[in-house]
């Protein structure tokens, strides 16, 4: 029975994308989605949640294979307790603060949008999850939880996640140096009006050990298949781990890394500037872009044709398949990405193949189909958005 | 191979148990070993990280360790009331009191996660403008005795004139380092 239950591979690739199942069960609004959608269409049709984001673009500085680049500040107000252990009152008297901060900061503000998590159905947090926007914690909400949003969806700010207030800054590519920017000028924003929970010594007090200091988590999302088929993965990670950074697989746990992406971030908090974790985490992302650019370069003069035969393959079952399992389909679509990346496979765009990262995943699908699906008709609408979007 | 406990179906599971030193073999059939609770293994997916991080934060007293953990356990935080033994069991602080609250008890924990037990990134402008304006002087002195090294006298007593009027601003604990 254990074994069984084991099979079934879609379950572990979901489990970071929202804990789908047990939002389902608690949440009284699924209903409202399912009255929202019911007709298949592209992205461009006027939705309550965006599905697409600037960071899928496919621009930016190294964006074959840093595909984008985030930056996120861990903030507390002094003296109200953690939003895990604050009652509602304090999480209300945060929620106000921000909307404070929003009223009388307009010219800062004027493009975003304040959206509560009690106002979202469990379908539409759990696309904003998979969109990289909120963290799963965020979208099993809670009251005065929520999500201000800026248009291009580049900048968000999280309210009562697991610390008062995370600032995100989100862009395609190699773009750690202005997602910084980014983050710290809305982080002064803040700051000009709430009293942040710092420490003389300790920094920026957070809610988890990990991120006291200054609160920064910054991190890149790289495409290194080559690096995989030449089997100098497992070498590159634990280099990567030996100085100080994290690597692990985006979707999945461990090495299986589906869809060949990675995701780098700086452990350390404590002790070092902000600078130098962004410089460290962009020199050590400078060296895994050149390793699997050479691995690349291996692949062309070594096995050219086993290259493209392989991305044409991928690209014939993407457009074909009638019925296609998540870690299937990325596992193929990296394929398509690699092929793409090294010029041996025209007309995909590296902006659509990104939207499919999103676009196949469960959230999105359901919300899409505009009502909650199995397994098995998940597979069935996944193959229907990856021909639409590839042709 | 007939299974061992119900004696009619074929048996598919072949357990071996090693209890003490003891060796034991079964075969069983699907549905009995089911039954029997053999199929289950305790500990999937619920690896205790709790624990391991009771582990981490001294919880749980390594070899030689003089203070009971009962003893650290104990404390609590003025602010939100967690104990330091429900920190260790969740990974994570109630509020920023609990920084104070748990002062050297963190050292360790500190010490492992990072590299260093001191803040040196940015500071909030409004709240610590004094802490920026010390930062600024011991940068400052850094960079004195740098140009003092280089043999640099008029960089350095330009620094110098630039200190003694920042210090002057301090007006409390600005010679503590000096």
């Amino acid at each position: 029975m254990a074994k069984e239950e084991r099979q079934v591979p879609e379950d572990s690739l979901e489990k970071d994308a929202a804990g789908a199942e047990s939002i389902k069960e608690d949440n009284p609004l699924a209903e409202e989605a399912v009255e929202d959608g019911g007709r298949e269409s592209g992205l461009e049709e006027q939705r309550r949640v965006n599905l697409a984001s600037r960071w899928m673009e496919g621009s930016g500085p190294e964006s074959d294979i840093v595909i984008s680049s985030r930056v996120r500040l861990a903030r507390n107000v002094g003296g109200i307790t953690f939003p895990s252990l604050a009652s509602d009152e304090q999480r209300k008297k945060v929620y106000t603060m921000m909307n404070e901060v929003v009223g009388s900061q307009q010219d800062k503000f004027s493009s975003f949008e304040l959206i509560d998590m009690e106002s979202l159905s469990s379908i539409e947090r759990q696309v904003y999850v998979e969109k990289h926007l909120i963290s799963p914690l965020l979208a099993r909400g809670g009251r005065f939880s929520a999500l201000l949003l800026r248009e291009d969806e580049v900048v968000s700010i999280m309210i009562n996640e697991e610390d008062h207030f995370r600032i995100q800054c989100l862009l395609p590519g190699l773009n750690l140096d202005k997602s910084w920017q980014e983050s710290t000028k809305f982080d002064d924003c803040l700051e000009k009006q709430v009293d942040y929970a710092f420490h003389e010594q300790l920094g920026y007090l957070a809610a988890c050990p990990t991120n006291v200091g200054t609160g920064l988590r910054a991190s890149v999302m790289v495409h290194l298949p080559a690096l995989v088929i030449t089997r100098q993965i497992n070498r590159i990670l634990s280099a990567v781990n030996q100085v100080g950074l994290a690597i692990r697989g985006l979707y999945g746990e461990g090495t299986e890394a589906a869809g060949n992406l990675f995701q780098v971030s700086n452990q350390v908090t404590l002790g070092q500037s902000e600078d130098e974790i962004l410089q460290n985490l962009y020199s050590i992302t400078g060296q895994l872009v050149k390793q699997e650019k050479n691995a690349r370069e291996l692949l062309l003069n070594e096995g050219r044709e086993k290259v493209a035969d392989r991305a044409g393959r991928a690209f014939g079952i993407l457009m074909n398949a009638r019925i296609i399992a998540s870690d299937e389909a990325m596992r193929l679509l990296s394929d398509v990405r690699l092929g793409v990346d090294m010029g041996l496979l025209k007309n995909v765009t590296a902006r659509s193949l990104n939207e499919l990262l999103v676009l196949t995943r469960p959230g999105c699908l359901q919300y899409l189909k505009g009502k909650p699906l199995s397994p098995y008709e998940r597979d069935l609408e996944r193959a229907v958005q990856i021909q639409k979007c590839l042709s | 191979m007939l299974c061992g406990e119900c004696g009619k179906k074929n048996a598919s599971v072949h357990l071996t148990k090693i209890v003490n030193g003891g060796k034991t073999e079964i075969y069983l059939c699907d549905s009995c070993a089911r039954e029997k609770g053999e199929l289950e293994f305790p500990f999937e997916g619920k690896f205790p990280l709790h624990q391991f991080f009771s582990g981490l934060i001294g919880l749980v007293p390594a070899a030689g360790s003089d203070a009971p953990a009962s003893q650290r356990g104990g404390v609590q935080c003025s602010g939100c009331g967690l104990t330091y033994a429900q920190f260790g069991q969740i990974g994570r602080f109630g509020c920023d009191r609990c920084y104070d609250s748990f002062g050297e008890n963190l050292h360790s924990l500190f010490r492992r996660l990072h590299s260093n037990q001191k803040h040196v990134g940015k500071i909030p402008a409004r709240a610590c403008s004094h802490l920026m304006h010390k930062r600024e002087i011991e940068e400052l002195k850094r960079k004195l005795q740098e140009s003092v090294m280089k043999e640099e006298f008029e960089e350095a007593a330009r620094l110098r004139d630039r200190i003694r009027k920042l210090e002057e601003g301090v007006s409390s604990g600005g010679d503590s380092d000096g």
